[in-house]
């Protein structure tokens, strides 16, 4: 029998505000363990939380992005379960009402648009982290993390293949990138989901047991994950066994996810209303405002990359993803001195190629629009070789020199003058003989020699198109 | 001069009119303390150096001729359930027996921006459950009218070291009565303010949306003049009412001409003692003899709020408590072999019965297919009984009706009863429900000695009238300052 898979996702993003959701406490994270703490983060006896105004504000920005219906009247509510890193013993969400409801977002899935609902999107606030150490019989708490914002993003089960989730979880990311409300950053756990996972027979529309693997921790991982369950749950079927909805603990390193807790053995939170805290009650100007200030997200990036610069899908899809590489290909774009293919080259070669290998970011170099597209322009007017290019644009992001400087003075002018080209392809062709009869003789790899030998002879600064075409004419 | 046996009012005209220093005051009360005090059992905690201190710091900035609030150089007690920097504050548990706070509770703040001397802390039901004083992991407190019968709860300590002259003022925390039926136990003034009046910031929480911190005092200028430094507005609580406050001494106006007066039957039904309705009336009829107009009136849903008020406060206080399980702070079980015993054993051993008694209670009407039967219908009952108050304040300006529904119990009477015990609250619970303020003052004598007390309900934000009708009565019987000899 074939299979369908059914995917819902659950994302967890911490918002990059600057204190945290509940209290004054920095919300920073690699400090020194319990130092970014206070009596109401960790919950001291007495203590009040009062809400960050700036979490309600990145929330509803989120909505605006997913096209949600925004809830301009809701409640925080208390989620109550014990677990030493949740030190007031429950964790303040939304459980009935969630900020937004409602909404969906389009990804680009092989180059086709896919659309996906989305559920809710509520606010949270994080846990402690717990450490275990192995010299000590125990785990010890780091309560920094506590009262670091949330918001919870789940969509419809709406994905159907690994792929589609990858191209749901990566859209997500870019957009909360392109809000500039969450760093997004992996390895530092500040973007994690937790995966649904059922399969039912191909052409059923009536979906199979689901189980869900907490805590995925990478979108690759995410990728691995359903992957497992969907054949684990398959071969389970295909065996005769029956699938009993539960939750799984996915083990990344392992590639393989375990049983954590039956749905007999669920926990039951006991949701009730904050009282500590007041309805949140938003004005329609606030909400229409934060609409208003929303950026052109990179789906409509995309379409319009697509249709004003004449790119392929592939390379917009790169370009739109990273919101500074759009940035600086739309910059570029702006003063309007070569190509925008060149430029989306270059982002996507050289400089992505860079910035992965120092990994870096764009604003973390001195690569700016006014540098690339001049560099760019002398590259295009064939003023200097591509290969030039490469050394002219090590020199301009390891000094704040300008590339016309660096071209001048390295004299990496490309000399492109027929008379003198000639000159040295004859005198090319009289020292290598020996090729000349190979490449007559049909060893065509022999030319390339000996363009190779024209670049050498003019310490690189020779068109090589043109002498190859003079090469060409000289020995046809 | 016994200096302790002075309101307020009296010893802050002492100190500007220097006829006595605050170190006097205070000796005079940690005397008091000392010779009394294992009579009373008013305290968890003395915190004798730091009162010295702190009065000498008032006696000097008034040598200074700094100007200083009226509440400069006063005494005052807290109850143990307010945090108190670098000094224990146990809320009468043992699962927080050595519990110090790193942080002031925002009424402590504004206390001590007014100068006031700290005397200690005052015990209390454990986490503020009760209504007896009973229930302390420490000790019973006494009323200190006689000895033999609780001081009422969960304000005990509060209530008895006001009344006992171990205090001038005192703090207390009113979740369903708990400032108001020790007020009317130990003959003293309780105000239990508007929700959302005081900051809870450093009240550790039993019901979150009906607990109140509030004052005790022997006068009601007293009790006016600490209530204007502790209320107002708090960026760290949510819930803080942002209004302005008046300064109620300064407003107290004891004209009650034409002030309606409403009397709700429910609180005069069966179960209230005849004693008490009789001292309530007479108070009743003595106000309407001096221009006040008596409104009968009627809360039909007063008889369910006690159900309402036990289902909401359970079921918040499951979740407050949840915190107390052994892992930052406070009693840890030696006896545990791994996390889920460390949890269970630590609270077994650390909580008390009537604590675990709400906390299963309330654990229960919160969890999943209950919540409806039991949680949201006691939320919707909620609503009734204000809409119901509101209603009644279109017809009266205030309503009188008794306190407790007898006077002080003995020790021991009733605390193997809880229902029996839950049912003293009967009077005080709607308030706490509907948010309203509402004073306690005394008002004569039982036969058998022990003080009876009625209280004063208003509408939100009402709390001048209700001091200024308080006023007048007080006046009419000649002031309430009545610290018995022990």
């Amino acid at each position: 029998m074939e299979y369908e898979l059914v995917v819902g996702l659950e994302v967890h993003a911490e918002l990059s505000t600057q204190s945290k959701i509940y209290c004054s406490c920095k919300n920073e994270f690699g400090r020194e363990v319990n130092t970014h703490c206070c009596p109401v983060c960790t919950g001291m006896p007495g203590t009040l939380p009062t809400l960050n105004e700036k979490v309600i504000e990145y929330a509803v920005l989120m909505g605006h992005a997913l096209n949600c219906n925004i809830h301009q009247v809701c409640k925080q509510d208390r989620k109550n379960y014990f677990y030493p890193d949740l030190p007031k013993a429950y964790q303040i969400s939304q459980f009935d009402i969630p900020l937004c409801e409602t909404g969906y977002v389009d990804v680009l899935v092989d180059g086709e648009q896919k659309r996906i609902g989305i559920t809710r999107i509520h606010i949270e606030e994080d846990a402690g982290k717990l450490l275990h150490n192995e010299n000590f019989a125990g785990s010890l708490v780091d309560f920094n993390r506590c009262g670091v914002p949330l918001i919870e993003i789940v969509s419809e089960p709406d994905i159907r293949s690994a792929k589609e989730a990858k191209a749901y979880l990566d859209t997500i990311k870019s957009i909360l990138q392109y809000l500039n409300i969450s760093d997004c950053k992996m390895e530092e756990g500040s973007i994690r989901c937790d995966v649904n996972v059922s399969v039912m027979p191909k052409g059923s529309n009536k979906f199979g047991t689901r189980c869900e693997m907490k805590n995925v921790n990478t979108f690759s991982g995410a990728v691995r994950a359903i992957e497992y369950e969907a054949k684990r749950q398959i071969e389970l079927i295909e065996a005769g066994g029956t699938i009993v909805q539960e939750t799984r603990k996915w083990d990344d390193a392992k590639g393989e996810s375990i049983p954590l807790r039956s749905k007999e053995d669920a926990h039951d939170y006991r949701y009730f209303p904050e009282p500590d805290l007041l309805t949140i009650v938003l004005e329609d100007e606030y909400v229409e405002n934060l609409k208003k200030s929303l950026p052109e997200l990179p789906n409509a990036k995309h379409i319009r990359y697509v249709k004003s610069y004449e790119l392929s899908q592939k390379d917009t899809g790169l370009l739109v993803e990273n919101i500074e590489k759009a940035k600086l290909f739309e910059d570029c774009i702006a003063l309007n001195k070569c190509s925008p293919k060149i430029i989306c080259n270059w982002i996507l070669g050289d400089i992505s190629k860079y910035l992965n290998e120092t990994n870096k970011t764009i604003s973390d170099t001195n690569i700016t629009a006014e540098k690339l597209t001049e560099l760019l322009a002398i590259i295009e007017k064939g003023d200097i070789s591509n290969a030039s290019g490469k050394i002219v644009f090590e020199e301009m992001i390891a000094t704040e020199k300008m590339p016309k400087d660096i071209v001048k003075e390295k004299g990496l002018i490309q000399i492109s003058d027929e008379s003198e080209l000639e000159k040295v392809v004859q005198n090319i062709i009289d020292n290598n003989q020996k090729s000349i009869e190979d490449y007559n003789n049909g060893k065509t790899n022999a030319l390339g020699f000996l363009v190779g030998q024209c670049m050498k002879a003019t310490k690189g600064q020779g068109n090589p198109a043109k002498m190859k075409e003079i090469l060409l004419k000289l020995i046809g | 001069m016994e200096l302790y046996k002075l309101t307020a009012t009296e010893l802050s005209n002492m100190l500007r009119n220097k006829e006595c220093s605050s170190v006097e005051i205070t000796k005079s009360v940690i005397d008091r303390i000392t010779n009394v005090e294992n009579k009373v059992n008013a305290y968890i905690t003395v915190t004798n150096e730091l009162a010295i201190e702190q009065a000498k710091s008032v006696d000097e900035k008034l040598a200074k001729g700094n100007k200083l609030s009226p509440l400069a150089g006063i005494p005052v007690g807290i109850k143990d359930n307010i945090c108190t920097k670098d000094v224990l504050t146990t809320c009468a548990s043992k699962i927080l027996y050595n519990f110090v706070p790193p942080y002031n509770a925002t009424v402590y703040n504004r206390l001590l921006d007014n100068d006031v001397v700290l005397t200690g802390k005052l015990n209390l039901d454990e986490f503020a459950m009760g209504s007896s004083c009973e229930n302390s992991y420490f000790k019973k407190t006494s009323n200190p009218h006689n000895l033999e019968y609780v001081p009422g709860g969960s304000s005990g300590g509060s209530a008895a070291a006001v009344a006992a002259g171990e205090a001038i003022l005192t703090l207390g925390s009113d979740t369903g009565g708990s400032i108001r039926l020790p007020a009317a136990y130990c003959g003293v003034v309780g105000l239990k303010p508007t929700y959302g009046s005081v900051s809870r910031y450093g009240l550790v929480a039993f019901a979150s949306s009906l607990d109140q911190i509030g004052p005790f005092a022997r006068s009601i200028n007293d009790t006016a003049m600490i209530y204007s430094a502790i209320c107002g507005a708090d960026k760290m609580d949510a819930t803080s009412a942002k209004r302005e406050y008046p300064n109620f001494v300064a407003n107290l106006n004891t004209n009650i001409k034409g002030l309606r007066i409403g009397l709700p039957k429910e609180y005069f039904a069966e179960g209230v003692s005849e004693e008490v309705k009789q001292n309530v009336m007479e108070a009743a009829k003595l106000l309407e003899q001096n221009g006040a107009v008596l409104v009968p009136v009627s809360l039909p849903s007063t008889d369910y709020a006690l159900s309402a008020y036990y289902i909401i406060s359970s079921a918040e206080a499951s979740s407050n408590l949840a915190r107390f399980d052994g892992v930052k702070y406070g009693y840890r079980t030696e006896n545990y072999n791994n996390l889920i015993e460390m949890y269970e054993n630590t609270r077994s051993e650390g909580f008390g019965d009537e604590v675990k008694r709400r906390i299963l209670l309330g654990t229960f009407v919160l969890s999943s297919g209950y919540y409806d039967a039991y949680y949201k219908r006691a939320k919707l009952l909620q609503k009734q009984i204000l809409n119901e108050f509101n209603e009644t304040f279109e017809q009266c300006d205030v309503l009188l009706t008794p306190t407790g529904t007898d006077t002080a119990f003995k020790i021991g009477e009733k605390s193997n009863d809880p229902i029996k015990m839950y049912a003293n609250d009967i009077c005080t619970v709607t308030v706490n429900i509907a948010g309203l303020p509402a004073i306690s003052i005394p008002c004569g004598k039982a036969k058998n000695g022990l003080p009876i007390g009625m209280q004063f309900i208003g509408p939100k934000f009402s709390e001048q009238s209700l001091f200024n009708v308080s006023k007048k009565y007080e006046d009419l019987v000649g002031g309430f300052n009545d610290v018995p000899t022990l």
